[in-house]
């Protein structure tokens, strides 16, 4: 048997996994967003009921990882890459859990009045996504200067954020009768602003893949 | 018995890369060191610096040469005929290929254990006691008796043999016999261990016990192990040096080595992709 074969056709499967899983959030979130800013609240609804396959899809992944170290005993840039794997699963499976929250805010805030404010939460999505995408395929390419340039465009959202903050505190000063809805929208913008910080997670750990070196808290 | 090393089929380079730093003084240290057997050579230009009270492994596919570069240390090599040597070996601050250096010192200073337990067909405490009575080490049969309970003790064999010192070495498992051959070179108090595979004959409980001690004589010796199992190269040394058809490739710490090594030749052969 070629076991050195095997760990490789091992190795391609974990990230096919990955990858399989970075997609489930990616659709998720823009799905909820979807939900949210269509008002569909059948979406929000598919987003809540698909969240069972990507918590499967976690566990599978943990499953492999913790065999391939028990079984395969991997070094230098395969162990670097299952133990980047193991920890970008729950972090994906986290923003697909916030993607979750926002389809559940969608489906209350779909049954009030529509807000009229203008509010940069679609921007907010559409940057996460983007940088959700990009953070994938610097991790399928073990690109780690992509990676970084993607954990230093989160300011953007943080920025997108602070804004949004502000302007719904003062929607529910000036209109007390749109707190309920400004409070869920304001619940909804922090979801995102979570999401950009952890595709920086995930950009963190495609640095260590690549290059060795610890990133995070630098 | 000569080795033939296979003529070089990729490019091999050594690393140019600084060894790791360490506080600790280099009790053996290596310079531009070449070995032939007969007209082949087997080491090129190797220069390394082991630091004092570390293990280093050396890790490296079969016929590479680390074996031949650890006989190297205490001149082992010298009773194979036809055997040359190059370069320097200082051991603190004599150089062990100078003229007049009495190799029976040096290998008392230097100890080996090889990969399959050598014990003489004698008892226990006879083997033990063995490099102790030729060199006339001690003075009394008291002392002699304390030599060896304390090289048994060292070797984590005591407790399992005290009660039977006088029975035939050969009686012992093949983990016991591995044990009291390093109890052996112990009792001599040698200031560097060298290791030749020491586990490779041994289950996995005998194996554990070996690495067990490895772990603990580091705090009195120096201590070089060569071994095919990586695992194990991972699990005992502090510092890993990799060996690549008779060229040092790269060292490292162990923990460097075995997570992101400097070379792409040590990550192939790490990894398991080589060849």
């Amino acid at each position: 048997m070629d076991t050195h074969r095997h760990l490789d056709d091992e190795l391609s499967s974990l990230r096919d996994r990955v990858l399989l899983l970075g997609g489930e959030a990616e659709q998720a979130l823009e799905r909820a967003m979807y939900a949210l800013s269509e008002r569909d609240s059948e979406v929000a609804q598919d987003v809540l009921e698909h969240d069972d396959q990507v918590d499967h899809l976690e566990v599978e992944i943990d499953r492999q990882c913790i065999d391939i170290i028990a079984l395969r005993q991997p070094a230098a840039r395969d162990l670097r890459f299952v133990i980047s794997v193991a920890k970008m699963a729950p972090v994906l499976e986290r923003i697909a859990d916030h993607a979750v929250n926002i389809a559940r805010a969608a489906i209350d805030l779909n049954n009030e009045p529509e807000l009229n404010s203008v509010l940069d939460l679609n921007s907010m999505a559409e940057h996460a996504l983007k940088m959700l995408r990009a953070a994938l395929d610097a991790f399928t390419s073990s690109d780690a200067i992509s990676a970084r340039e993607i954990i230093k465009s989160d300011s953007r959202i943080n920025d997108l954020y602070n804004h949004t903050f502000h302007r719904l505190i003062e929607l529910m000063v000036t209109e007390p009768a749109t707190a309920t809805r400004d409070a869920r929208l304001l619940f909804v913008a922090k979801h995102l602003e979570r999401i950009g910080d952890y595709v920086t997670d995930i950009c963190e750990l495609t640095v260590y893949m690549a290059e060795a070196a610890f990133i995070k808290h630098t | 018995m000569p080795v033939e090393i296979a003529a070089p089929k990729i490019e091999v380079r050594a690393s140019t890369a600084p060894p790791p730093q360490t506080d600790a003084k280099a009790k053996v240290a290596v310079s531009d060191l070449n070995f032939f057997y007969g007209r082949t050579q087997a080491l090129h230009n190797i220069s390394i610096a082991i630091p004092e009270r570390i293990v280093m492994a050396f890790i490296g596919p079969s016929g590479c040469g680390k074996s031949t570069f650890l006989r190297t240390l205490n001149r082992m090599n010298d009773v194979i005929p036809g055997t040359r040597v190059g370069g320097q070996v200082m051991i603190d601050d004599h150089d062990i290929y100078a003229p007049g250096t009495d190799v029976v010192e040096l290998r008392r200073r230097v100890g080996m254990v090889f990969q399959k337990s050598n014990p003489f067909p004698k008892s226990i405490f006879d083997n033990v006691a063995y490099g102790l009575r030729i060199n006339r080490l001690t003075s009394s049969s008291s002392e002699l008796a304390g030599r060896v309970e304390q090289a048994l003790k060292d070797a984590a064999l005591w407790n399992e043999v005290k009660d039977r010192l006088k029975t035939s070495a050969l009686s012992l498992s093949g983990g016991q016999q591995q044990r009291l051959c390093i109890a052996r070179a112990l009792a001599i108090r040698p200031e560097v261990l060298l290791m030749d595979e020491p586990a490779s004959a041994l289950d996995p409980i005998a194996t554990s016990k070996i690495e067990e001690l490895i772990f603990d004589l580091k705090k009195q010796y120096t201590i070089v192990i060569v071994t095919h199992n990586m695992q194990q190269a991972a699990r005992v040394s502090d510092t890993t040096a990799f060996f690549l058809l008779g060229k040092l490739i790269e060292v490292n710490s162990t923990e460097k080595m075995f997570t992101a090594p400097n070379e792409k030749l040590t990550e192939d052969y790490i990894t398991g992709r080589f060849g």
